[in-house]
């Protein structure tokens, strides 16, 4: 469904040079694939070139992302919108600034269905306090007329989800959708993510700095480094039995910092 | 609502302190309206005759309050050079400048607002740069030089209208309008640059914040993610930065009054300051407080308003 | 952060500095007497003799610009100076010590910036006079408020940073503190002020003078007194009002321009923002 191929981003300001420095990725309906890195190694550039919001004044991008049989590169803006929200929900690491501080939850979950498809306001709303539901929001009536910062960081993450999943996508970009959250909360959103993943089949592309929180959902995961993918695989089998040198550190902080916490 | 009634205690106080300092501020004025009005020769029996007749001789803080019932009901005296009470000098005139004020607003939202989301649009090209410098010159230039150069241009030049020659409204109610074209635009203009540069920067700044992103996420136009969320967020300071501007506008139409000969309060205001006409001025600067103050409590309660994130408090 | 020359710095400098350049000249040499008067050459167009053209008394237009800029400018330097010195005063030790006084100076000072200045300065002439020197005074006095609130923001700011407590610590005065510590570190915020200064007092002057209340007709030309005796003759003599009016444009422009280059944003509501930070 989603393949990478040869990844290749820079920046034009100067800022840091080459971002992502040709990575192959594959994934299929279904999959759940783990992206992790330290920050600055190009993890959330990538997501971003897949989900089409990088500045393209900004950056220079090569290679080629085929989504479903189609270059993502190769879009025009246009073409790209109409897979943004409808095929490809993203989800982004700050609930707290994520959402439009003056529009009211329900109108901004809404707003995805209203974008791509041509429903009346009453199908919206029963589409949006259908999702609230399923992503766990309480009181749905009462949640949609609020603004966001009458809400909870997990309650808005969970209103940014079911923004994300209104369209039922084929594929959910995560940018480290729990590292802003509390580890409750971060637990309870891990648990949605996998319950959406196996009962609606969405793919989840999971960005993370964290080996443990992608272990909780993802069976592959690929770890990168400066900008190149030094080791990718089956979750258990690269955490228990990491290859390469970085891996091997990153896994050994994750176990080291479990017992000294226990 | 217990925010609003806190407001509007301050703007009463507010109101009661300035109206303190305008009583006080023209008791410090040397020269006794007697002479004024009888002239130099009089006898001190006439002069002390007008004196007790205006109530000069009570104390000031009884002189206070009389003058402030006076002007809380409409009674603004004597104007000591028209010899008519101040309030029949003052309807109509009073109109006018509402007129070109209201008039002007109007005109700088027109013009700021669409420019200033069409430049936050196409923000940091090219076009964006050269029409910012362009926009600072504008900024610059005096609303009464503007008006000078409409005047020539449209008025000598092009004969679109006669300088000088104010139709009022009761006479030709399209005409008025149409000669306070030219004077609202002129004010305008350097005024909606600066709602323009305002405007541009705040939607830019809002153009960096996450929710942007998450808007372009759903697959939103451009210009949908500028309007539906950019513009609704960006608006808030300008909204309030609006309430400055009228107030502006509306001292620059007390100048502007002067270039097109608009018989407004700002030709009444001048007149009286030369020919120092105290109460008339005294009359004035009172309704101008009192404009400029309830501006910016409807500015501050607004601001309130418009952001649920304060609202909800 | 992409680095690009600061445009508005630069062009407001030089644009700035060439007219600075151009009065100083003024002081000591203009191409003719600006008072001298020609009937032979009444209304003359601009020419090679006279670039500006001449007004209607045969006066030189370019010495008279070059003249009425130079009184502008120093009613403008004086008044800054005055709102800057008691404003910097004013606000640092309000900002410094705060308490009561502090509270009610700043009340005060909301009320009087929420009037435009122009109308207070028309106020004030209204009571003392018109006249150049009663003009410098008013405009610096109402220049106070303005930069004793940008002043007391910054000195509120610096109050509690570690190198004033250490200072402290050390036994050094709070006068010495102050004023050889903080003042130094809002340097910037201070000369942006300046420059929005200079653009309202320039602003000021000409519309003052340009209303019959600033500068008198027999006092030396100002550029908004030239503005008001040009209009008469706008049809037959248009460039004397250009001249003028360019000119305080010019003015205007090279120190708004350098404002917004040192990072000088207009505040939307001063009122609503401090209380913000108050609630933080």
């Amino acid at each position: 469904m989603l393949d990478i191929k040869n990844l290749k981003v820079s920046f034009n300001d100067g800022r840091k040079g080459i971002a992502v420095s040709g990575i192959d990725l594959h994934m299929e309906a279904g999959d759940t694939l783990g992206l992790v890195g330290e920050s600055g190694s190009g993890k959330t550039v990538t997501a971003l070139t897949v989900a089409g919001l990088l500045q393209k004044d900004r950056a220079t991008v090569e290679g080629e992302v085929m989504f479903e049989g189609k270059d993502l590169l190769k879009c025009t803006v246009d073409e790209m919108r109409l897979l943004q929200g409808k095929d490809i929900g993203v989800i982004f690491q700050e609930p707290m600034t994520s959402l439009d501080p003056l529009m009211r939850i329900g109108r901004q979950i809404e707003e995805t269905v209203k974008v791509h498809c041509k429903f009346s306001a009453e199908e919206r709303r029963r589409m949006a306090l259908e999702v609230m539901r399923l992503v766990g929001l309480p009181e749905p009536d009462v949640t949609y007329k609020k603004y966001p910062h009458q809400l909870s960081g997990g309650q808005r993450q969970r209103a940014m989800i079911a923004s994300a999943f209104i369209t039922h996508p084929k594929l959910l970009i995560l940018d480290e959708p729990t590292t802003a959250l509390d580890v409750t909360i971060q637990a309870q959103i891990l648990e949605l993510l996998k319950k959406l993943n196996e009962k609606c089949g969405v793919s989840l592309l999971f960005i993370s700095h964290d080996l443990r929180v992608v272990r909780r959902v993802c069976k592959k995961v690929a770890v990168m480094y400066h900008g190149e993918i030094v080791e990718q695989g089956d979750t258990d089998q690269v955490f228990n039995n990491p290859q390469h040198e970085y891996t091997k550190r990153l896994v050994e902080a994750v176990t080291t910092r479990r017992r000294a916490n226990v | 609502m217990r925010y609003v009634l806190k407001k509007a205690c301050v703007f009463v106080a507010t109101l009661l302190v300035i109206s303190v300092f305008v009583f006080l501020a023209f008791q410090i004025i040397p020269g006794d309206p007697t002479t004024r009005m009888l002239g130099t020769q009089a006898t001190p029996e006439k002069v002390e005759a007008l004196r007790e007749e205006l109530g000069l001789n009570a104390p000031p803080v009884l002189r206070y309050f009389r003058w402030l019932k006076g002007f809380v009901t409409g009674d603004f005296g004597m104007s000591y050079s028209y010899n008519m009470p101040v309030n029949e000098l003052l309807s109509g005139k009073l109109g006018i400048t509402a007129a070109l004020t209201v008039l002007s607003f109007i005109m700088v939202v027109l013009i700021s607002f669409p420019l200033g989301i069409l430049l936050a649009r196409f923000a940091h090209s090219l076009t964006d740069r050269l029409f910012m410098l362009f926009n600072q010159i504008v900024m610059s230039i005096p609303p009464f030089f503007v008006g000078i150069i409409f005047t020539y241009i449209f008025g000598l030049v092009l004969k679109l209208f006669t300088p000088g020659e104010f139709i009022h409204h009761a006479d030709d109610s399209a005409g008025f309008w149409g000669y306070l074209f030219f004077p609202a635009l002129a004010i305008a203009l350097p005024k909606s640059a600066m709602v323009v540069k305002i405007l541009r920067s705040s939607m830019v700044s809002q153009l960096q914040e996450d929710y942007v992103r998450t808007a372009f996420s759903r697959g939103n136009s451009h210009w949908r993610v500028l309007r539906m969320h950019v513009l609704r967020n960006a608006i808030i300071p300008v909204v309030t930065f609006l309430a400055v501007t009228l107030v502006d506008i509306f001292a620059a139409s007390i100048i502007i009054e002067q270039v097109f000969a608009i018989p407004g309060l700002g030709r009444l205001l001048l007149g009286s300051i030369t020919g120092r006409d105290l109460p008339v001025v005294q009359t004035i600067i009172m309704i101008i407080a009192v404009i400029v103050i309830t501006v910016n409590f409807i500015a501050d309660i607004s601001y309130k308003y418009i952001d649920p994130r304060i609202r909800f408090r | 952060m992409r680095r690009t020359p600061n445009y508005n710095l630069i062009l407001g400098c030089t644009l700035t500095a060439a007219t600075v350049s151009v009065i100083i000249l003024g002081f000591f040499w203009t191409p003719y007497e600006p008072d001298a008067m020609s009937i032979a050459e009444r209304s003359v167009s601009p020419c090679a003799a006279h670039l500006l053209g001449t007004d209607n008394f045969g006066r030189d237009i370019l010495s008279r610009v070059m003249q009425g800029a130079g009184t502008t400018l120093e009613i403008a330097f004086l008044a800054v100076s005055i709102g800057a010195t008691c404003g910097t005063l004013i606000g640092g030790l309000t900002g410094y010590f705060g308490g009561i006084a502090d509270e009610i100076i700043m009340r005060v000072n909301d009320a009087v910036t929420a009037f435009p200045s122009v109308l207070l300065a028309l106020v004030a002439v209204a009571i003392t006079g018109g006249g150049k020197t009663n003009l410098i005074i008013v405009l610096g006095i109402l220049f106070i408020p303005s930069f004793a609130r940008v002043v007391r923001g910054e000195f509120a700011k610096q109050r509690n940073m570690d190198y004033v407590k250490n200072a402290k610590l050390m036994g050094v005065t709070n006068l010495r503190i102050m004023f050889v510590h903080i003042l130094p570190n809002i340097a910037p915020v201070l000369l942006s002020s300046i420059a929005i200064g200079f653009n309202n007092a320039v602003l000021a002057e000409a519309s003052m003078s340009f209303l019959g209340v600033g500068v008198g007709p027999t006092e030396s030309a100002s550029l908004g007194r030239m503005l008001l005796d040009a209009e008469a003759y706008l049809f037959s003599a248009p460039w004397q009002a250009l001249s003028a009016g360019f000119a305080i444009t010019i003015l205007i422009l090279g120190f708004a321009l350098i404002s917004d280059g040192m990072g000088y944003r207009p505040t939307w509501r001063p009122v609503a923002k401090r209380r913000r930070k108050a609630d933080a």
